[in-house]
Parts: structure tokens; sequence; C-alpha cells
């Protein structure tokens, strides 16, 4: 298994590697950290005519956290996101779901950008993005333009990235105080793909009372599904294990997952709602005891 | 394929420095295999799921099967060969290994070393458990995972005594032996 023959090309600028992508259209690939490309390229399921190596443009790869905003350049590794002391005092969901993402040498090589731009339904950044109201920044030879996850996950491994751009960035909103978050997935065996995987954020307004929860379900369609019928019957009460049970249990109504080799469509929603009970507990919990900044 | 699409790469592998031509498809674990001659990288799957091709780049570990040669231009590699101080002594995790009886057909071995050397690197007193998880990326098809796991464990107490003796016991530096004082 080795990969077909192919044109390589190493920008070191981003305009340099737009302008190919521009020259090249629908033969050329862009390559970041490889970690699905390359697989997919060894077993000859994709055989890209160029490939546009962008690993060393180094002006893509950086973590910025201001009063507002974390922003993520597309070409920064899992690694880095997740020892990032930055990201783990203003954003834990990030620090704790890099963590479930493959096995550490996946981690070493793969990046937020290839992640999320290969779109995989039960990958983890996908739905951590879609929890924390984040935003995607794509360049072009034309410009930046920025979008929500909703607008740009559509499908299964596809988005509505144009065969012009690139992504550049993400930007991920600072949780107001007293806000909790947890993640957690099913998967056969450590590092595995997730057959069902939970996100949740809670905010509590002063009194401990929910102000604000999302909760977001990977695996059970072929993008990332936040469902806002289920956490607003959460919304100006205590959190409280029987009222999240209660509200968990709708789930079935909402999602409609494809069965497959791995677990039935039933199977997933049983998932569904065991996670989603986990998540939105576990994070009501952190969120009554910590401040996050 | 034509002579021009050859890409001339510069890197260090085990301390010494390389300059080989490759194909940019060629995988990073062929060029260690085929043009080094380093077949103690071994490659299994090819597609990022067994594990056996780990080496450590740059101070991570990768998938060398997941990895083109050319990306390791300028990079420092590590590989199984580089473990052993010398030609003569055992890494502590050969030791452990060995002694375990951490391998049987030892198709994973370099793989297991690989990943864990940089497990222990960071993890310098695991727990079982955490070991299990450290593993997790490598598949042992004789699933001789029991063994492996003790062999990392007795490779943390060989590397902390190890570093005991340069340095003596944490707690004790520079306390006398009470032997000594009391005679």
């Amino acid at each position: 298994m080795k990969p077909a023959v192919f044109e390589y090309h190493t920008p070191t600028e981003l305009n340099e590697a737009l302008d190919l992508l521009e020259e090249f259209g629908f033969d050329a690939k862009i390559m970041s950290g490889g970690q699905s490309l390359i697989p997919m390229m060894n077993m000859r399921l994709a055989r890209p005519k160029v490939i546009i190596d962008i690993n060393n443009i180094s002006d893509l790869n950086y973590i910025r956290v201001n009063d507002s905003v974390v922003q993520i350049g597309g070409m920064t590794r899992h690694y880095q996101v997740e020892e990032s002391e930055k990201i783990s005092q203003v954003c834990p969901l990030l620090s704790e779901g890099m963590k479930l993402i493959g096995h550490s040498q996946i981690r070493s090589r793969g990046t937020i950008g290839g992640s999320v731009a290969h779109a995989d339904p039960t990958a983890e950044l996908p739905v951590m993005l879609a929890t924390l109201g984040a935003t995607i920044t794509l360049a072009s030879s034309d410009g930046l333009r920025t979008v929500t996850t909703d607008e740009f996950f559509i499908t299964y491994m596809t988005t509505a990235m144009e065969m012009n751009e690139i992504l550049v960035s993400v930007e991920i909103p600072l949780p107001p105080k007293r806000t909790g978050f947890a993640i957690d997935e099913f998967t056969l065996r450590k590092g595995d793909f997730g057959i069902v995987l939970a996100a949740a954020m809670v905010t509590l307004d002063e009194e401990g009372k929910i102000s604000a929860a999302t909760l977001c379900l990977g695996g059970v369609d072929g993008v990332p599904v936040v469902l806002e019928e289920v956490t607003e019957g959460l919304i100006g009460h205590f959190p409280d294990d029987e009222l999240i049970s209660e509200c968990c249990n709708l789930i079935g109504e909402f999602i409609d997952p494809e069965p497959d080799v791995h677990a039935s469509a039933e199977y997933r929603k049983d998932l569904s709602i065991t996670y989603a009970k986990r998540v939105l507990l576990l994070a009501s919990n952190r969120a009554s005891i910590s401040e996050v900044k | 394929m034509s002579q021009s699409n050859l890409r001339n790469i510069t890197f260090s592998v085990n301390g010494k420095g390389y300059n080989v031509q490759v194909e940019p498809r060629m995988l990073l674990s062929d060029v260690l295999r085929d043009e080094l001659r380093l077949t103690g990288t071994h490659v299994g799957c090819e597609h990022g799921i067994c594990g056996a091709c780990t080496v450590i780049m740059d101070g991570r570990p990768i998938r060398s099967c997941l990895a083109f040669g050319v990306q390791a231009d300028k990079a420092e590699i590590k590989t199984v060969e580089g473990l052993a101080e010398n030609s003569c002594d055992f890494h502590p995790l050969q030791q452990a290994f060995w002694e375990k009886h951490g391998l049987q057909c030892g198709f994973c071995t370099s793989g297991m070393l690989m990943t864990a050397y940089d497990f222990l690197e960071k993890n310098h007193n695991p727990t079982r458990e955490q070991i299990r998880e450290g593993i997790s990326g490598n598949l042992c098809r004789c699933t001789g995972y029991q063994n492996i796991v003790e062999a990392v464990e007795l490779a943390a107490e060989i590397i902390n005594k190890k570093k005991e003796s340069l340095e003596g016991p944490a707690d004790k530096r520079m306390v006398f032996p009470s032997a000594e004082v009391e005679v």
C-alpha cells in the first residue's frame, strides 16, 4: 500500500498556497497533518494529482487568547492545544476533548484545520466547536470569510469550503463566568473512532440556576447535532439529576441515526441519551464549583 | 518517474546526519527502511492503525507510515536502533521487555518500545492503567499485552533506580546515612 505519484508543492506563505490552489483547482489537495489523507492515499482511496503541503506555513500555527475569543491557527497541531496552559484555563473543554482524539502518535501530527475540514461525523473537534459556538475562517485569493459551524458542516465529510479555500483559523468565544463543560464518547477501544460522542456547556446565573445550556452530539448524523429542544427545558432551573434525565429522555425524538456495522440506530439513540445525561450533569457540577474566566 | 520529481532531504536519525533523494510519495517508514536500511522500524498496516512504525520525530512519537519522507526534511528522528546508548547495553525498556517476556513474534516490538520510550519520558511513575492507555495506539497481534504492560512498569522502575544511583534518592540527597554518622 503506497500512495500513487503526485506533484508536490511546499509553500511557506499562505498567499503562495492560495495561488497554487487557484492554479490546480480540482486536481489539488491541501495536506496539513495528513493523519486522514495519508491513510486514504496509502489505500489509494484518494489519488490527488497535486499535493499542496502547508506544513511549512508557520504563520498558520498559533494559539491566541484575548479578552473575548480564543483563536487557533489551522496548522496548529492537536498536541499543542492539548498541552496549552492558556487553553486549559480559558477553554477546558478543548483540553479535555483533545485527549480523546486518536492516540498520542496521531495528535503529534494531526492539525485543527485538517480535522475540521475533513468533517468526519464521529470526530471530536467538530462537536467541540459546535458546542462552543465557534466560527471558522476560510481564506481564498478573494480574501477571508468567516462562517458558523452550522453553515460550515453540510453532511458526511462535506463542508461549505470552496475548491479555492483554505481553513486558516477557528475562533472560540470565551465563555461567561460560572460555565462548566464536559465531553465524553463511547468507543470500542481507547482511541478508536467514536460510536457516539456528546459535549455540553452549562452556564449558571448568580443564584445558581441554569441560564444557558448547550448539548451537542456526534456520530448520530452527518454533522454535529446541537439539540436546543433538549436543553431549553433546563433554563431557569437549578441543575438536577432528575430534570436532566427527563430532558435527555426526549433525545430519541430529535435524532435519526443511521445503523452501521458498529451500532444499530436504536443503540446509538440509547448511547446518546446515556452520554448526554452524563455530560450535562458533569458540566453543571463543574459550573457550580468553578468561576471560569 | 522522472528524475525531476526527486527531492533532496537532509535529516538526522539517531544522531547521524543523512542526505537522501526521495520521491515525495515515499513514506517516512520506507525511507528509513529502504533508503537508510534501518529495518528495525516495522511496517504493519500502513494506514495508521497498528503503531508498529512508531518513531520519535522532533521529540514527539509519530506513525512513520503517516508522514512522507520529504516532510522529515531537517528533522531529528529516533528509531529503535538509537534506543540503547551503545551496542553492548540494552536500554532499560529493552532490558525489561527481555526479562518480562514482553514480546512473542516481535513484530510490534519496535513500535511498542518507541511508544513506551516517549510515554516514560512524560510519566516517571505510571500506573498500569496509564500504561495501558499509553500503548493503546499499538497493536500486538500475539495479544501479549499483559507482559508488555509489566515490561513498561519494570522499565520505569529500572530508569528510576538508575537515576537514584546517579543523583541519590530525591528525598535523601545531602543527608548522611545514619549508620555512618553513628560510627
